[in-house]
């Protein structure tokens, strides 16, 4: 009976896949996302991946649900062009061989794994008690591979970045995206009264579990910046300002103290990243509640885009002058 | 005693199937938006609230039976307003139809 369930939510995700990569309007495609990754979650929930699972639903399936939708939004004035345009036959040709040519090459690439599949499982597994977490989830990120997750706290910071620097210069220092101008006592207003006390408990719940049990920073700050998103649509707070100290404080005092914290472990544990013993634990939940505010700007500031108004015309002026 | 609590629980959560599948094909035979999401949350609220009470009597703790129903009620609170909202946003666009 399992197997068959397994089976039929295989052949569901590999259908959904098809289907958002063939669906020519962008908007139907990204909705096949959003289902194909709350679908995929299921799937990691029954390989006992419940983390995986977590972080699918609300980065893959939530997170980058919302950012496809935003830029569908953007492309919409180009749609007509892009499904009038029609590629010769041999760009075609071109596209279909490659396509093939890299799905032949993963196919032979998933039929040489060794079997069985090489693992480090039992040894984190023997040296977890000396992180003082029982989550070895949270074990491998913040500790054993310590440096991918600084590295991934860094390119979310680059990407933020990336983002603001496609403001118009006149814009720049300003608030993202359009004032969103609600009915302050319509549904969405009410939502946004009602949902985020609740949706803050369940973040910072997720956050503090993450020690012991599934969840973690990640999982936390996509519901804690929802529930600002949230906020900020139903009108009742405004994006804040890109040139705002505390914001650009908070974007950068994860890696700051991740940094740091690295730094110390050179100097007390003899590595970079590494934790003096018996120390692992307050080091860990340290970084993890340094990153938490990082995250949940950076999350939300990705969703509100670029500066698009109220930017700072007097320095614009003094630069041009 | 054991059985009885086990045929209640089929039965809830059987019935809360029937409101699923009624659902779905009122999502897809129904003619226009209103009545599409009338369906929708139909399926959503019973749908979900039989489940929910059938799996009730299963669950070990308190606690756990407690997350359930706070499960049920804000999966009531976010269908209940985003059916709203879409109706709202297909009657401003003026496509009911």
């Amino acid at each position: 009976m399992t197997t068959l369930v397994g089976g039929v939510v295989a052949l569901l995700l590999l259908w959904l896949a098809l289907w958002t990569v063939v669906a020519r309007d962008a908007f139907l495609a990204v909705a096949g996302f959003v289902v194909y990754g709350l679908l995929l979650s299921l799937v990691w929930v029954r390989l006992a991946g419940i983390d995986v699972a977590l972080t699918e639903a609300a980065i893959g399936g939530g997170l980058t649900g919302a950012l496809l939708l935003g830029a569908v939004g953007r492309l919409r004035g180009t749609e007509v062009a892009a499904a009038a345009e029609r590629s010769g036959a041999g760009t075609r040709v071109v596209a279909m061989v490659l396509s093939v040519a890299v799905s032949v090459v993963l196919a032979l690439c998933v039929l040489a794994l060794p079997e069985p599949a090489p693992t480090l499982a039992p040894q984190v597994a023997r040296m977890l008690p000396s992180t003082g977490v029982g989550n070895p989830i949270t074990g491998v990120l913040l500790a054993f591979r310590a440096l991918d997750t600084l590295l991934e706290a860094i390119v979310l910071v680059i990407a933020l970045v990336g983002v603001w620097s496609l403001a118009p210069d006149r814009f720049w220092g300003g608030r993202p995206g359009l004032r969103y101008m609600t009915d302050p006592d319509g549904i969405l207003a009410y939502l946004a009264r009602l949902l985020p006390p609740i949706g803050i408990v369940v973040g910072m719940y997720l956050f503090w579990a993450g020690a012991d049990h599934p969840g973690g920073k990640f999982q936390s700050a996509t519901i804690l910046a929802a529930m600002w998103m949230l906020v900020q649509m139903a009108g009742l707070a405004d994006a804040p300002r890109i040139d705002n100290r505390w914001v650009r404080g908070g974007v950068v005092i994860g890696p700051l103290a991740f940094v740091a914290v690295g730094v110390l472990g050179a100097w007390t544990a003899g590595a970079f990243l590494g934790y003096p013993d018996g120390w692992a634990k307050p080091m860990i939940v340290a970084i993890e509640i340094a990153l938490l505010p990082t995250l949940v700007l950076i999350l939300a500031l990705l969703l509100n885009g670029a500066p698009a108004r109220g930017g700072d015309l007097t320095a614009l002026r003094s630069s041009r002058r | 005693m054991s059985f009885v609590i086990d045929a209640f629980s089929i039965v809830a959560i059987v019935a809360g199937l029937v409101f699923f599948l009624a659902g779905t094909v009122g999502l897809l035979r129904f003619p226009d938006a209103y009545t599409r999401l009338h369906a929708l949350t139909k399926a959503d609220n019973l749908g979900v609230a039989l489940v929910v009470i059938g799996l009730l009597p299963q669950v070990g703790s308190v606690l756990a039976a407690l997350k359930l129903v706070l499960i049920w009620l804000l999966v009531l609170l976010s269908s209940a307003g985003v059916s709203q909202l879409i109706a709202r946003s297909v009657r401003r666009q003026g496509r009911g139809e």
